[in-house]
């Protein structure tokens, strides 16, 4: 890669930023965000696997917020605020897997279904099309029921009921970049449909690719929180399955509210800074939603 | 002489119609056809022996479980049995519940109702809120309405289904400090359920937070989608024509803007029923509302995979036939696809 296509990036990195600075909620968003990553990436460092089990809970159990357990404890004795700690690794980790997965899935299918016309691509457009339509909730719950539920099948789980329609605007955006005349120029010079959907179209779908990942990663969050407690994931702690061992526990009913508002809090504050950055993007990297705000 | 002029203009748009009705239909029965197949295939890849897990935990000898194998076909070979599967299922024959020892169809027949009840009550209740303040946000984008619309429907965009409805559960239903518990936590009518009137508002007691969750979460989406439906319209020629021949602001908004808005925005409405779906197991697992939803919920608990099958193709299979009519009704009265 010469010298000047790096000097052109990093000009249009610089623009980026300085327009995405402009976003308020979407820097907030940013910011509550490294936060998060950064609190899960050094939980090992201060704590371990141990927070979360049943037998070595230190409080008493279902305790109030209070000075030793500042955020109250659950049914064994165990700290909330360590679990919330310790789960948040689980919960960012299938997060951002499943919406990677997701968009692989996503972006190879929606451009082999704008690159190659005809019967490959309606196939690919009709297969798209049934996904769209299934519930994607209930068929990760029952692929999600039959795989068993380890961390790996809960993100194939999500990832596979998540991407069509993340293959549906890679599509079209495909569709419109190929109409472009420098398209015919490259074709007309010899290149091949790995040179074109590799070179053309995939970077001029990646900055649509981001914002669209962003959202993304918030939804695949509220969905592993919600195949946890309806049962389907297996025992390692997330805010879902805490959430659900608040339910099992009757937390509700003994007004054990910390047990029930903490981990939804959690998850609440953490899928909205996605969303708001992701929105943010969006407004930024899309020229069609640029040119509106602006008008 | 009109009558000449009529037929020449409506022949070729009844024939349209039906070639679209045909080929939607079409569609459909395909999008069926994938479902019952990738149903079958699916549930083949339970790992081990299909047989032990679907008897999972209870005692059975090696005689029980070969009488077992070949009662459900499982002694044949695969493309037998996907035909066995095939036949079967078209003629609406789920199998038997392991849980429940009864055949599928008539664990749905005895919840579907409720499911029904729910889900359309909340499903019109989030319709007409949903339209009514989208509308209103984005007929005047920016305005302190339109903020604070935009605020709730982000913020419940972002509240998982499930929580929201522990939320509820744990203020309305348990009480919390000097709230009393005024609502029932679960189920959909009392034990001692009343006849007649009483009993009506007995169930409708019980059904007021469930639909609330429902609502709450399924109605921010609607707002969002008729919001931008009619900021699109807001810039059209026709407002400005309505506006200069002197309209009053309201009028303008509920006889021009808001009908051509409402098209789409219903049609994306029931294209997105799957959604719906989804909330609605969620809601009835947290409720305990004996409905459709919990019955595939307690078939995943369980596991018990003949009812979690039935259920799923059932699921599957009406929301594809709500999409299809969807579609086919948007093409009946969207005169502009009509002649496209």
């Amino acid at each position: 890669m010469s010298n000047v296509t790096w000097v052109r990036r990093r000009r249009a990195i610089g623009r980026f930023w300085a327009d995405f600075r402009t976003h308020r909620a979407g820097v907030v968003g940013l910011v509550i965000l490294a936060v998060a990553v950064v609190l899960a990436l050094l939980a090992p460092l201060f704590i371990d696997a141990s927070v979360t089990n049943v037998v070595s809970g230190t409080g008493a159990k279902m305790a109030p917020p209070s000075l030793d357990d500042p955020l109250g404890t659950d049914e064994s004795g165990r700290s909330v605020l360590l679990m919330i700690w310790w789960g948040s690794r689980t919960s960012l980790l299938i997060g951002f897997l499943a919406a990677l997965l997701s968009m692989v899935i996503g972006t190879v299918l929606g451009i082999a279904a704008g690159h190659f016309r005809g019967r490959i691509g309606a196939v690919i457009l009709r297969v798209t099309d049934w996904f769209l339509v299934l519930p994607s909730l209930v068929t990760a719950l029952v692929l999600a029921a039959i795989l068993g539920g380890s961390t790996a099948t809960i993100i194939v789980a999500i990832g596979v009921t998540s991407w069509p329609s993340t293959a549906r605007l890679i599509r079209a955006q495909t569709l419109a970049v190929e109409a472009r005349p420098y398209i015919e120029r490259s074709l007309a010079l010899g290149a091949g449909h790995w040179h074109i959907t590799t070179r053309h179209v995939l970077p001029n779908v990646a900055p649509l690719l981001l914002a669209s990942t962003t959202l993304e990663v918030a939804s695949a969050i509220v969905t592993e929180s919600t195949l946890a407690f309806l049962g389907v994931s297996a025992n390692k702690t997330s805010w879902g399955t805490m959430l659900r061992g608040s339910y099992d526990w009757g937390a509700a009913t003994a007004g054990a509210w910390w047990y029930i508002l903490v981990p939804g809090l959690c998850i609440v504050t953490v899928v909205m800074a996605f969303t708001l950055c992701g929105r943010a993007l969006e407004t930024v990297l899309n020229p069609r939603l640029r040119t509106r705000a602006h008008a | 002489m009109t009558t000449a002029v009529e037929e020449l203009e409506q022949t070729p748009v009844r024939h349209g119609l039906l070639r679209y009705g045909a080929t939607k239909a079409g569609g459909a029965l395909l999008s069926i056809a994938m479902v019952i197949v990738a149903t079958f295939f699916l549930f083949r890849l339970l790992p081990g022996d299909p047989v032990r897990a679907l008897a999972q935990g209870r005692n059975m000898t090696p005689e029980q479980l070969d009488l077992e194998r070949a009662r459900l076909g499982l002694d044949k070979s695969i493309p037998e049995q996907f035909l066995h599967f095939v036949g079967r299922t078209l003629r609406f024959d789920l199998g038997t519940s392991y849980e429940y020892k009864r055949p599928v169809l008539d664990l749905i027949g005895e919840r579907i109702g409720s499911t029904l009840l729910l889900t359309g009550t909340a499903l019109v209740l989030a319709v007409s809120l949903g339209l009514w303040q989208g509308a209103r946000a984005g007929w005047k984008p920016g305005s302190k309405f339109d903020k604070v619309s935009t605020a709730i429907s982000l913020v419940l965009w972002s509240v998982p289904t499930f929580w929201l409805g522990l939320l509820l559960l744990m203020v309305f239903a348990a009480g919390i400090g000097p709230i009393p518990g005024i609502f029932p936590t679960r189920g959909s009518s009392s034990v001692d359920k009343p006849d007649g009137f009483a009993g009506v508002l007995d169930v409708g007691q019980h059904m007021v937070l469930p639909c609330l969750t429902l609502v709450a979460v399924v109605y921010a989406q609607y707002l969002l989608v008729m919001r931008s439906s009619v900021i699109d319209e807001v810039g059209q020629d026709y407002i400005t024509t309505a506006r200069a021949k002197g309209l009053r602001d309201d009028d303008i908004r509920r006889k021009h803007a808001v009908p051509n808005a409402l098209l789409p925005t219903v049609t994306l409405v029931f294209m997105r029923i799957g959604f719906v779906v989804g909330g609605a197991v969620t809601v009835e697992a947290i409720f305990s509302w004996p409905g459709l939803g919990q019955l595939f919920y307690e078939a995943i608990r369980v596991p018990d995979f003949t009812l979690m099958q039935g259920t799923f193709l059932l699921i599957t299979v009406s929301v594809i036939l709500m999409n299809t009519l969807a579609d086919v009704v948007y093409h009946l009265l969207d005169p502009r696809v009509r002649s496209a």
